[in-house]
């Protein structure tokens, strides 16, 4: 019996072959993990790391119990809803840990903080922490309140006392709450007021931008790769320079020279000008404007299109459309019935790429955008090193990343990660 | 896409509204990057062609943005500071991701999609995020404004790139080679060096080069990650063209232009010898 011959052979040295072959199997599984272990830790703490403490600082809140160590505990057990202000306990432990906070120069930390939730907190924050520096409990006349309250007439009022309590733990939502241009009330979440509303606005505009800039991707490349695909390989190579040259040439290059084609007192405005199709104090402005954005960003996505569709195209056998024209069809149907739904595959790769890649730009809206035409990665950019208000910063970055996710996702159910090509 | 000589009117005006319009497309394309190499010369301080410069009068054009280029020791900082970045970053970045892509290509190996999926990870995530992670994380273990920190920023970033590349020459990797080798008596250690090398080495230089132009192009990590002292070429014209815009500008534009040329030659040199080694004819 062969089954029986195979479970008793054994190798030079005596071993079943089985187990030999199992343990050769194991120790090649082994040495593989160890080629990808080195790489997998260098990503881990060079980029999976810091995404994740991005992710933790987007809802991290842990300075206002460090920094007012004895009033957060009693502060939690003030009814918020009870119409009255906190007791003379809370006044006290507030005095004594402000004091400290004051000395140690770190209270005007905890009120940036709680400015983004209460416009006015910074400076009371600031006033009170200096006020508090010549303040002496053995000399205290009155009440620990009555002390506040001299100082500030806002420690009277029971929403300051809601406020600090509410923010109190060590995790908040309401950086989340603000990238969706909400608020905590007393009730819950509400919606700021129509006015300031900005991030919502944001993100529409974003996702419909990249929709806008993917569209025109897809109508520009996609005559380019069937271009391509259907020429002489010597020509199509030739022209295929034309595609990739931009592809490699740096993103500042060509951002610089839309700069240059684009402005006011740019070469399209001038040639437009000397040809008199606009006079001279009718020039166009197409920068610095959202269709500055979308003309640099078209220009420099493209090649993210057109090469995905150029190799999608060429494997279409073209004995496809000759036997659809054999059989009567005329050049349009046959494109319409048959080529066109043998690239759908391409578009839909090219265009998540696409898709994906506008979504998170930066460089070109922040150097062609103007204020119309910047994404919400120019927003991530300002609260982190204009705004300084990290926690907004990283709550849209997680957001951000939260829908490029999903289109990765998406992507690789359609084409696959390990599909994925370069040049 | 020769027009057959049966082809009605129709299809004939089609055809060549149908070249012109690829034509306009083309022109889109590439006219960026021809407009700045003319404009680099201007002997006047504009982004436009001057009148004698459209009448073509050597009056009209100087190489005065190539000199004050060379002579200004910013940006000759900044070129130094792209290369020390850009090479120790793609030597960090190669090393790992080869050896990664030498594992990934094992036949049985366990959880690949996921492990391809976060090793990839890094170029798919925006830029700006894990521009603002990087500057969360490196502020607190003391990296931020080194070089280092910017370094190991790149090598993440540019790692996908190599693993992708040098997983693509694999696949197309002949295993029986190596198994002759060791069949006839190699050890697995010479079979590497005298088999395996050899065969992937166009894909690791190609994966290399796509590591380098990474981090050589990268502006928004270094914006976020480096100080001052690691301010790069990209740096230096981005900020260039949010403040002071001045023709140096196009200057070294047109030097990058030439660099990615060249670039794009020593990428199509691999390809055909990558495909000549694998015994592929091109195409």
């Amino acid at each position: 019996m062969a089954q029986d011959n195979t479970a008793t052979l054994k190798t030079a040295d005596g071993t079943l072959l089985k187990l030999s072959l199992e343990r050769s199997l194991r120790r090649r599984k082994r040495n593989a993990l160890l080629l990808v272990a080195p790489l997998f830790l260098f990503i881990l703490i060079t980029f999976l790391l810091p995404i994740f403490d991005m992710l933790i600082r987007s809802v991290d809140n842990k300075i206002t119990a460090e920094i007012l160590p004895t009033t957060v505990p009693l502060l939690a057990k003030w009814d918020a809803r009870s119409g009255k202000l906190p007791d003379e306990l809370v006044f006290k432990a507030f005095i004594t840990d402000a004091q400290i906070a004051s000395k140690a120069k770190t209270i005007n930390r905890l009120g940036k903080r709680l400015n983004y939730e209460k416009s006015g907190t910074s400076s009371l924050f600031r006033k009170t922490g200096r006020k508090l520096k010549k303040f002496k409990a053995n000399k205290l006349t009155g009440t620990y309140q009555e002390a506040l309250l001299k100082i500030d007439k806002k420690w009277g009022k029971i929403a300051t006392w809601q406020m600090i309590q509410r923010e109190s733990g060590r995790y908040t939502s309401s950086y989340f709450l603000s990238a969706i241009d909400m608020k905590k009330g007393i009730d819950g979440a509400e919606w700021k007021d129509e006015d300031s509303q900005i991030y919502i606005n944001l993100f529409k505009r974003t996702l419909w931008l990249s929709f806008l800039i993917t569209l025109l991707t897809i109508l520009l490349g996609y005559p380019i790769a069937y271009l391509l695909a259907s020429l002489k390989t010597k020509t199509s190579n030739l022209l295929m320079i034309l595609v990739l040259l931009p592809f490699w040439t740096s993103l500042l290059v060509r951002t610089s020279s839309w700069i240059a084609l684009l402005q006011k007192e740019g070469i399209i405005n001038d040639v437009l000008v000397s040809i008199g199709i606009i006079s001279d104090n009718a020039r166009l402005s197409m920068i610095h404007n959202q269709t500055g954005t979308i003309i640099a960003m078209t220009h420099i996505l493209l090649p993210f299109m057109i090469l995905p569709l150029f190799s999608v195209m060429k494997t279409i056998d073209p004995s496809y459309i000759r036997a659809a024209r054999s059989m009567g069809a005329t050049s349009f149907t046959a494109f319409r019935r048959i080529y066109f739904p043998n690239t759908v595959a391409g578009i839909g790769a090219g265009g998540i790429l696409v898709f994906i890649l506008s979504i998170g730009y930066y460089i070109t809206p922040a150097l062609v955008g103007g204020t119309q035409g910047t994404l919400i990665s120019n927003f991530i950019a300002y609260h982190i090193s204009e705004s300084l208000n990290w926690g907004l910063a990283a709550s849209l970055g997680t957001l951000l990343l939260l829908l490029v996710l999903a289109l990765y996702i998406l992507y690789d159910k359609i084409v696959g990660i390990d599909n994925m090509k370069l040049g | 896409m020769a027009l057959p000589l049966h082809a009605t009117t129709a299809e004939r005006v089609w055809h060549y509204t149908f070249l012109s319009i690829c034509t306009v497309i083309f022109i889109f394309l590439i006219i960026p990057i021809l407009v700045v190499i003319p404009l680099s010369f201007n002997a006047q301080p504009y982004f436009t062609f001057t009148p004698e410069m459209l009448s073509l009068d050597p009056a009209g054009y100087s190489t005065r943005w190539y000199e004050s280029f060379f002579n200004d020791s910013n940006w000759q900082k900044a070129v130094k500071n792209s290369i020390i970045i850009a090479i120790f970053s793609t030597i960090i970045s190669t090393f790992l991701g080869t050896l990664a892509a030498l594992g990934l290509s094992q036949k049985d190996f366990p959880l690949k999609t996921t492990i391809m999926g976060i090793l990839i990870s890094p170029m798919v995530v925006p830029l700006i995020i894990s521009a603002a992670g990087m500057f969360f994380f490196y502020a607190r273990v003391n990296l931020l404004g080194t070089h280092l920190g910017v370094i190991l920023a790149h090598a993440a970033l540019a790692t996908p790139f190599v693993v992708i590349t040098v997983t693509a020459t694999l696949t197309g990797f002949d295993h029986s080679l190596t198994r002759a080798a060791a069949n006839l008596g190699s050890s697995p250690t010479n079979t590497f060096f005298r088999i395996t090398v050899p065969l992937i080495t166009p894909g690791v230089i190609s994966g290399a080069l796509f590591a380098f132009i990474t981090s050589f192009d990268e502006v928004i990590v270094v914006l976020f990650v480096g100080s001052v002292h690691q301010r790069t070429i990209p740096w230096a014209m981005f900020s260039g063209i949010r403040e002071e815009i001045s023709p140096t500008i196009l200057a070294v534009a047109t030097l990058l232009i030439c660099f990615s040329i060249v670039l794009l030659i020593m990428l199509e040199i691999l390809r055909r010898r990558n495909e000549r080694l694998r015994g592929l004819s091109p195409n």
